[in-house]
């Protein structure tokens, strides 16, 4: 098996999670949707610095995942915020940013 | 190059659930199906990770992700949206299949690619030295600027959390301190609080309130120079009567003092 099966699984998991931000309606799941592709890039990143044999992609990768949680506090809270004011966590219903 | 064959073994098994794991969570109706999906599919990247000679990588995505980023977002959706499961209706016409024609041809634009370019012969083995000895000393010397913002970001991320939690609440609790001042002058409230014990002289414990002394005059003492103005509305004008060195008048004081004593002993 060639290490560019794990390259594969990434673009596939990506493309996943990109038609999942497209098609869900929840604003949770579809943050979900982009944490998944967060995932797949980390992997990406992991098998590149595998095949490159050195570690300055496992080092991005943590990166990565550091940025992905204050991304995921800040946005989480947004999605309180807004639930808290509209009483509804679609991604249709919140067309106004003010009220 | 190729892999081992435990390797092998290992993704032909983690590569299918991690790609069924972010199918089901894209699929499914439920919110809460689609987070425990989404767990699954973190757990064998995490796997995945420790397979290709990240060990480091693989429990930090395992904790990190499935531990407290899964865990809050089931929070979230515990508290907001649990029940709102998605709708069927679409919205705009078509754009179900749109994004499934879009994500296919994505992921065939990215696979042929890939197949494609990646034709470099492959470094063989993980890079010497320890996984996580050789992490720390990159993050620390080569990337320790980039260590140092992150912790700005992370410093960042938490203020704003809390900013949007706790706005519109703060701004309708706050007292000023002219109300404050008020509230203390009225006394004590009836909620809390005792009032005078008995035996003591007094009807309120209001700082306004004069101290009586025991022929029933105001204590000149207890009268607070900064609230004259209401210690002289509440006792009329016996209070500037009663100040030291004011002796004109004394019957006047008198009349004032008995009339004081009889208010008193009437409560």
């Amino acid at each position: 098996m060639s290490p560019t099966n794990y390259l594969l699984l990434s673009a596939l998991l990506f493309a996943v999670g990109t038609v999942g931000v497209l098609v869900r309606r929840n604003a949770i799941v579809v943050f979900m949707c982009v944490e998944l592709m967060l995932n797949a890039v980390n992997l990406s990143l992991v098998t590149f610095a595998r095949i490159n044999g050195s570690l300055d992609g496992q080092v991005m990768a943590f990166f990565v995942m550091v940025v992905a949680a204050a991304e995921v506090v800040v946005g989480l809270s947004i999605i309180m915020a807004i639930f808290r004011t509209r009483r509804t966590a679609s991604v249709d219903d919140a067309n106004l940013l003010k009220y | 190059m190729t892999t081992s064959i435990g390797e092998a073994v290992g993704f032909w098994i983690l590569g299918p659930v991690a790609l069924a794991g972010g199918l089901g969570m894209v699929f499914s109706r439920n919110a809460v199906h689609s987070a425990l999906w989404l767990v699954l599919t973190m757990l064998s990247l995490g796997l995945l990770y420790m397979v290709q000679s990240a060990p480091f990588l693989g429990f930090t995505q395992i904790i990190v992700y499935t531990g407290a980023i899964m865990m809050l977002f089931v929070f979230v959706l515990m508290m907001v949206g649990r029940d709102a499961s998605d709708s069927v209706v679409e919205v705009l016409r078509g754009q179900r299949v749109a994004a499934a024609v879009l994500g296919i041809g994505l992921a065939g634009l990215m696979i042929g690619a890939v197949a494609q370019s990646i034709t470099v012969p492959l470094a063989t083995g993980a890079p010497p030295g320890s996984n996580i000895g050789g992490l720390g000393l990159l993050i620390f010397q080569r990337y320790l600027l980039a260590f140092e913002l992150t912790s700005a970001l992370i410093i960042t991320g938490a203020v704003g959390a809390m900013v949007y939690t706790f706005a519109g609440r703060a701004r309708s609790k706050a007292v000023t301190q002219r109300e404050r001042v008020t509230e203390r002058l009225r006394g004590p409230l009836e909620k809390f609080g005792s009032r005078s014990g008995p035996g003591v002289f007094a009807t309120a414990d209001s700082v306004a309130t004069p101290a009586l002394l025991p022929d029933g005059s105001v204590a000149p003492e207890s009268l607070s120079e900064i609230i004259e103005a209401t210690a002289r509305e509440r006792l009329g004008h016996s209070t500037e009567l009663s100040r030291p060195g004011d002796t004109h008048d004394t019957s006047a004081h008198e009349h004032h003092s008995e009339q004081d004593r009889v208010q008193g002993s009437q409560t």
